[in-house]
């Protein structure tokens, strides 16, 4: 009823943004660009192995300079399946597409990342995945594809993707 | 009643134009660790945690969500606070207030700014009104250069006043290893050679945009003879808000700072504040403002201010420092710059300022902030427990 009685003022709000990474999230970056490494920190304190990778540890509140270098492997903690569009930049895909969060062989800590390469139906929490990785990269979190589901076989030899990096060396952190 | 609070530790980062080295939540962490070392405090000693910075600068919503992770406030009670360029002084008030309730016995109080990360004017501009007049908001320059030709044409302050007063703030920042612009000004013609922004205010006038946090920490009576640092006792503190100023028919107005600093005067005995009052550290955004608000803050009469500047009675040596730290003129992450205001002022209280240090006696501290169109916090701050 009211509605033809009243105006609107609309308007649209630009709020661009350019964050500098620091010093931590750049050297990931970096690694993961130019040699498709996953570099994640450790606390010397609690020996947390954080990926993504951080400089503070939240819980020890203690500076990490421990680089360690993680494989493509992990597992999947949780996900979901998005099934509604909307429409704007802020949608990596177009739905239907599934979420995850992965725990990388190593890490401590999830990364969230969208999952490829499978049917929904087959997804299940604690299914070991694999990180593709782009064969072009420019140094953001989408240089990660997606993670697919790790195929049979490929678990013990770790060779059936060459863009899968090394396996996480015993110590290979660094100063 | 109210518990006795003091200022325990104070800490800020070497403030610049720029810090790519680090995000925010590494920002933030400098600061906390260096409050953290004065205070020689572990961080599981602190109780709680209050945060803040302005909205949108970043580009970045729920900013605290992302900064807590990084200051040591993980899994500990807090809150965010942000209210515009009184940001970080309110960030000290709700420490003060958290401590003085017996909610918490020790709190944190950290703001920052980054100013590079985002467009400052974008998330300025949002302040207005979008039916009236946000399509014709522009930023502070407008603002003080409008409040320096008035301040001109009141008190018949010659026009290179502006240039005194950041000549005084230049020789306090150079004093100062925390300030953001430190130049070397040799004299009143060179520092005339500015050029303007919008006439009289140059580009000397004006405030940086600076990146910086600033962190302090506040305790209880009760726990002030365990602290490693003398303590800073809070007085007394007060928030003064005003509508926007075209509701009140568009006359320039400093109100809301005479009725700040006016209350807090009245409520602490002081009735002559250049005497009992030994520092001030005011959030003057620009040189013109620093005149006119000492004036509106009760300091001196109308048109005196300028008077007193001529004769050098601000300097950091001198009758009646302001801002020896070099103030918001020099130095201005925004989130943060209420808060540094504070803490500058407990490191004269305490005598620990340095080559910057005042040389009267320090007794009492008068910090303010500023913000909006007319929001005005004030904090009163002792050597003396009283």
């Amino acid at each position: 009823m009211i509605e033809g009685l009243v105006e609107t003022v609309q308007g649209r709000l630009y709020v661009p943004y350019r964050n500098w990474l620091g010093k931590t999230a750049s050297l990931f970056f970096r690694e993961l660009r130019d040699r498709g490494r996953l570099m994640a920190t450790r606390c010397r304190k609690c020996e947390r192995v954080y990926m993504p990778p951080r400089s503070i540890c939240p819980e020890c509140f203690m500076e990490m300079d421990q680089w360690v270098e993680l494989p493509a492997t992990g597992t999947l903690l949780t996900y979901t399946v998005v099934h509604y569009s909307y429409s704007d930049y802020h949608q990596p895909r177009k739905a239907p597409y599934a979420l995850g969060i992965v725990r990388l062989d190593g890490a401590d800590t999830g990364l969230c990342h969208l999952l490829g390469e499978v049917d929904f139906g087959k997804l299940r929490v604690g299914m070991r995945v694999e990180a593709v990785l782009k064969e072009e990269r420019k140094g953001n979190i989408l240089d990660i594809a997606y993670f697919r589901p790790l195929r049979e076989g490929s678990e013990s030899t770790n060779s059936s993707d060459s863009l899968s990096p090394e396996p996480r060396a015993g110590d290979s952190r660094r100063g | 009643m109210a518990r006795r609070t003091a200022i325990v530790g104070v800490g800020q980062t070497y403030h610049k134009a720029r810090r790519p080295d680090v995000n925010i939540g590494e920002l933030c962490a400098e600061a906390a660790k260096a409050c953290l070392e004065d205070a020689d405090l572990m961080i599981r000693d602190v109780d709680a945690f209050v945060l803040g910075n302005m909205e949108l600068f970043e580009g970045r919503y729920c900013q605290d969500m992302w900064q807590a992770d990084f200051v040591g406030a993980f899994g500990k009670p807090g809150i965010r606070v942000t209210t515009g360029g009184t940001t970080g002084a309110t960030l000290a008030c709700v420490a003060f207030e958290y401590v003085a309730s017996g909610v918490y016995d020790t709190v944190m109080a950290l703001g920052f700014e980054k100013q590079s990360e985002g467009d400052t004017r974008a998330g300025l501009k949002t302040v207005s009104d979008p039916l009236w007049i946000r399509w014709l908001t522009t930023g502070a320059i407008g603002y003080f250069s409008r409040q320096a030709r008035y301040y001109m044409r009141e008190t018949g302050a010659p026009e290179h006043m502006g240039s005194l007063v950041r000549m005084r703030l230049a020789e306090h920042a150079k004093r100062n290893p925390h300030a953001h612009l430190r130049l070397e000004i040799k004299n009143i013609e060179e520092a005339m050679k500015a050029p303007y922004l919008i006439p009289p205010l140059r580009q000397t006038d004006m405030c940086p945009t600076s990146e910086g946090a600033c962190a302090i920490v506040v305790t209880c009576e009760e726990r002030v003879p365990k602290m490693a640092r003398r303590p800073v006792w809070v007085k007394d503190w007060v928030t003064v808000h005003k509508e926007a100023m075209y509701i009140r028919g568009g006359k320039h107005s400093v109100e809301d700072l005479t009725m700040a600093a006016s209350r807090l005067f009245r409520r602490n005995g002081i009735t002559k504040p250049r005497e009992q009052i030994s520092v001030a550290e005011i959030y003057a955004p620009s040189t013109w403002a620093e005149l006119e608000w000492l004036e509106a803050y009760g300091f001196c009469e109308k048109g005196q201010a300028w008077r007193l500047e001529e004769k050098g009675h601000f300097y950091w040596n001198r009758e009646f420092p302001v801002n020896p730290s070099g103030g918001v003129v020099c130095t201005n992450p925004i989130g943060a710059t209420g808060l540094i205001r504070v803490a500058e002022c407990a490191l004269q209280l305490r005598g620990d300022a340095g080559e910057h240090q005042i040389w009267r006696e320090p007794t009492l501290g008068f910090a303010t902030a500023w913000g909006g169109s007319g929001w005005t916090v004030a904090v009163l701050l002792s050597a003396q427990k009283e």
